[in-house]
């Protein structure tokens, strides 16, 4: 298998569903089971939704990556909005600033296997997970 | 002042610039040939250039200025009516940037004064750079207002709301659940609940791919507000993978009947509505038979 990476824009709707559609791509490619496609394609879809909501639009990564035998695929979100206060409260179940359920960012980091968030207030928040097949 | 030595040039020469145009046109790749013939191309050309001749006379040098009205309205069909032909936008605006050379040429040919021809080629440059991009952008216009139809249509086409029984309605979801879409789904689905007065809407959602925290939160919306004008919803075509998900997201969907397909979901709407599916009846001794058990 050779790695692959690919940056796609984040500014609209349209740009959720091309990054949806390019994770599936991907996750196919790569053998993963249906059950594994879906929860990385909706952790992909709430977090580049996050990025366009709450980050003003940023862009996503998506890569397919080996680790020994193992492989797998890591998606980066990238914003340089106004970043999150407070992590904790941002993670909780049920947190929400945007009128949403405030399941998005939690239900992401369990969809995937691997979930590391950095923000910095004003700056701009940065997300990576990755999901082992 | 160069308005009017244009201006003359134009009246006066041309026939010239016609002819001379006319053969460039007749030689470039751009003019396609294949999908033009000589008689339509040789209208098109002189149409323009009169046009623009006539244009040239108000003393304007403006394109988007009122005298030039005709001259972009014609250019607005043409370039329309290339594009049904199967032109490319780019060789649209290569026949209105090729009038340039044989202006240039009697500019050159014409002018007594050295120090004229630069002023009034960039002038005629100008001015059709500007007709040139405006066939562009008739184009694009052209493109976008297709793209746009197409995207109401599909708005209308992938939502229909259809009656499975008298009292029982299902919605067939299919594709990605954005927000503009779900506002017409929402609206179709109230509105027939209340033209039908059905209790039972089966939201169907096997043909959506994908099942995130929003489209959880429209779905859930959708059934609230059904709730609120007396009819039960019913979510079904929960795949295993979806429901994984949904568990993973930790979205709670206990609130709202589920099913796995739409079968299941339609055998809950009929006993909630009294009625049962069963069997026909074994089948009444046949014609043939009883001819047999006469004899």
């Amino acid at each position: 298998m050779i790695p692959t990476r690919e940056s796609l824009p984040l500014q609209t709707d349209e740009h959720v569903v091309r990054v949806r559609q390019t994770v599936r791509q991907r996750a196919i490619e790569l053998g993963f089971s249906l059950v594994e496609q879906t929860k990385v394609v909706t952790a992909a879809s709430e977090l580049a939704r996050n990025t366009i909501q709450h980050g003003g639009g940023g862009e996503a990564c998506v890569e397919t990556i080996m680790d020994g035998l193992r492989r797998g695929l890591r998606l980066t979100f990238m914003d340089t909005g106004p970043g999150i206060p407070d992590l904790t409260l941002a993670l909780k179940d049920g947190y929400s600033t945007g009128g949403g359920l405030g399941l998005g960012l939690s239900g992401a980091r369990r969809l995937s296997s691997e979930f590391d968030i950095e923000s910095e207030p004003g700056r701009g928040t940065r997300v990576v997970i990755v999901r082992w097949k | 002042m160069r308005q009017t030595r244009l201006a003359d040039l134009f009246r006066e020469q041309h026939d010239v610039i016609l002819a001379d145009w006319i053969k460039a046109l007749s030689d470039s790749t751009a003019a396609r040939r294949d999908l033009i013939g000589d008689a339509d191309l040789q209208r098109q050309a002189r149409d323009f250039l009169g046009a623009v001749t006539r244009a040239m006379t108000s003393g304007e040098l403006d394109v988007n200025a009122i005298a030039w009205d005709p001259v972009r309205e014609l250019l607005a069909r043409l370039s329309r009516s290339r594009a049904l032909q199967g032109f490319k936008p780019s060789e649209t605006a290569t026949f209105v940037f090729s009038l340039k050379e044989p202006v240039f040429t009697q500019i050159r040919r014409t002018s007594t004064q050295s120090d004229t021809v630069g002023d009034d080629m960039w002038a005629v440059t100008t001015l059709l750079d500007g007709l040139g991009l405006y066939t562009t952008e008739v184009f694009q216009k052209t493109r976008e207002e297709v793209i746009a139809r197409q995207q109401q249509e599909m708005l209308e086409l992938s939502t229909p709301v259809v009656t499975l029984w008298q009292g029982v309605l299902a919605l067939p979801l299919i594709g990605t659940l954005d927000s503009a879409r779900t506002q017409v789904v929402m609206e179709n689905l109230l509105q027939r609940i209340v033209d039908t007065g059905s209790m039972i809407a089966i939201l169907d959602i096997t043909g959506v791919p994908t099942v995130d925290t929003l489209v959880a939160q429209h779905l859930l919306k959708t059934v609230a507000a059904a709730r609120l004008m007396g009819a039960d919803c019913i979510i079904s075509g929960i795949r295993p993978q979806i429901a994984q998900t949904i568990v993973h997201l930790g979205v709670d969907l206990n609130s709202v009947t589920t099913k796995a397909t739409l079968a299941d979901a339609f055998a809950v709407a009929l006993s909630r509505a009294g009625l049962s599916v069963a069997p026909a009846a074994a089948k009444p001794a046949g014609p043939s038979d009883s001819a047999v058990a006469a004899h």
